[in-house]
């Protein structure tokens, strides 16, 4: 069980980061909150409740971005990776700890904003609770891996939501499927789906991100 | 497998010339033999390459992904530059099935884009996704890096491919309540033989494409090692 | 011409055109290879007329 007291270790490595220096957590927070507020002011007066329900998927996945851009920074600021590769773990558990961090991190801003969502416009379900947690684990998996190409490419955090992106459509239809839905099981089984899917796909492939 | 190691041992002169004439065959098929459609009418016409030139994509980007998964398991040397170049034809071809589509859906519904259409929305959704692959790739340095990073991203590409479209699917019933039913043409006699003849020659059209983009690409790739032996 | 019958002439034209709009690209890379290959190739002759000057003789 080495590989699981790597991931461990690494995953509680950034979390440690993340409480020392608070650079990501707040932001996204303050994010989160900001788009509520001009999506308030850019939804039509009286339109409906299923838009509202839309806007807070793209709040999710644009709070998300914002984190994720940030998730390799301070591996390639201080040039940890390099060092990470060498170390005698696998390669994948470095993945699967970033993503930990990122979850973590998505995860307790949204602990913030599905209230403040209900706050300001309407009362939330379970369905759409249920929704956010399986999205979430699909975006933190894809995203950090994504962010990890993203950071060694020239283009860097302009690369990101445009890799991102078109791969997130399917967590927004499941995510939105889910929330509006009268009958939310299948869009959950298909959410469930894609986390498998491709968690697996990150998981084997992650080596080839960071070794030649 | 080994019908694909043999084809690529054809000529290129003579691939470029069994396309031309399938393609006028094709073509000759399409427009004086096949007959009209009880329910398009003239129009269903476009359904002999709209659909062909989809399935052309779709194989380009299998290919991709095929050739990117040799470079990441077998080290296949080249494995990289053909995976690029499949993928680049994918796109290619994408882009003439959102035009297509686009022209078929204006002729059958009054309507230059419909979200009701499944493959279109998959093609853009792809159309997206590959677009991002090339500025993954151009803003990496050459080397085993972007290799490494194309491969992985032409294979997420496949494995979105099916997901993108179970979820425009499922989309439908929220985001287009009324659902747009094509009754598909009757396979069979004409339509059938017209259907797999464009079928066959967009995909040799499309394998003359890569054959010359890959001699090109490698040529490049020579006289720049030459330049600096 | 009916409506129809434009749309799909227009249809099959795009599909032309863009194969054909590809083939120009191609043209315009290969006469780039082409320039380059001159250029190396003049650089070769060089490089031999250069040598053969280098060499003595007896």
């Amino acid at each position: 069980m080495t590989y699981f007291a790597d991931v461990g270790a690494l995953a509680r490595k950034d979390l440690l980061l993340e409480l020392r220096a608070r650079d990501t957590l707040p932001a996204m927070l303050l994010f989160v909150v900001a788009t509520f507020v001009v999506f308030h002011f850019s939804l039509p007066a009286h339109s409906s409740q299923l838009a509202a329900s839309g806007l807070l998927w793209v709040a999710i996945l644009f709070t998300a971005l914002l984190g994720l851009g940030r998730a390799f920074v301070p591996e390639r600021e201080q040039r940890v990776l390099d060092g990470l590769v060498l170390a005698p773990c696998d390669r994948s558990a470095i993945w699967l700890a970033k993503s930990i961090a990122t979850l973590a991190f998505l995860g307790a801003a949204e602990l913030v904003a599905l209230p403040v969502f209900a706050l300001f416009f309407h009362g939330i379900g379970a369905a759409t609770v249920a929704g956010v947690v399986l999205a979430d684990i699909g975006i933190c998996a894809v995203g950090t891996f994504l962010g990890a190409m993203a950071v060694a490419t020239r283009a860097r955090d302009l690369l990101l939501p445009l890799l991102f992106l078109p791969l997130a459509i399917p967590i927004v239809v499941g995510g939105v499927g889910a929330s509006v839905a009268g009958s939310p099981g299948r869009y959950l089984a298909f959410l469930a789906l894609y986390d498998v899917l491709f968690g697996l796909l990150c998981w084997a492939t992650f080596e080839y991100v960071v070794t030649e | 497998m080994r019908v694909v190691s043999r084809l690529s041992r054809v000529p290129l002169p003579a691939l470029a010339v069994a396309s031309l004439v399938l393609m006028t065959v094709a073509l000759t098929l399409v427009f004086y033999v096949a007959p009209n459609d009880a329910d398009q009418g003239f129009s269903q016409r476009i359904f002999y390459f709209h659909v062909s030139i989809a399935f052309t994509a779709y194989a380009c980007f299998a290919a991709g992904a095929w050739k990117a998964l040799r470079h990441l398991w077998k080290r296949d040397p080249g494995a990289d530059l053909e995976s690029y170049v499949a993928v680049h034809q994918g796109v290619i071809f994408g882009t003439l099935v959102l035009l297509t589509g686009s022209i078929w859906a204006k002729i059958s519904w009054g309507h230059w884009w419909l979200w009701g259409e499944d493959e279109l929305v998959l093609f853009l959704v792809l159309f997206l996704f590959y677009c991002a692959y090339f500025m993954l790739r151009f803003s990496v340095d050459p080397g085993p890096q972007r290799a490494n990073f194309s491969a992985v991203y032409a294979l997420f590409g496949v494995v979105l491919i099916p997901v993108s479209f179970l979820a425009i699917r499922i989309a439908k019933s929220f985001v287009h309540p009324e659902v747009f039913t094509l009754h598909g043409p009757n396979f069979g006699g004409w339509i059938l033989v017209t259907y797999c003849v464009a079928q066959a020659a967009l995909l040799l059209l499309a394998y003359t494409l890569y054959r010359v983009e890959l001699t090109g690409k490698r040529l490049d790739a020579r006289i720049r090692e030459l330049r600096f032996a | 011409m009916t409506t129809a019958e434009k749309y799909v002439t227009a249809a099959y034209c795009v599909v032309f055109a863009g194969v054909l709009v590809y083939v120009v690209l191609i043209a315009l890379k290969l006469q780039r290879l082409e320039r380059e290959v001159g250029e190396l190739e003049r650089a070769a002759h060089k490089a031999a007329e250069d040598e053969r000057e280098t060499v003595e003789v007896g």
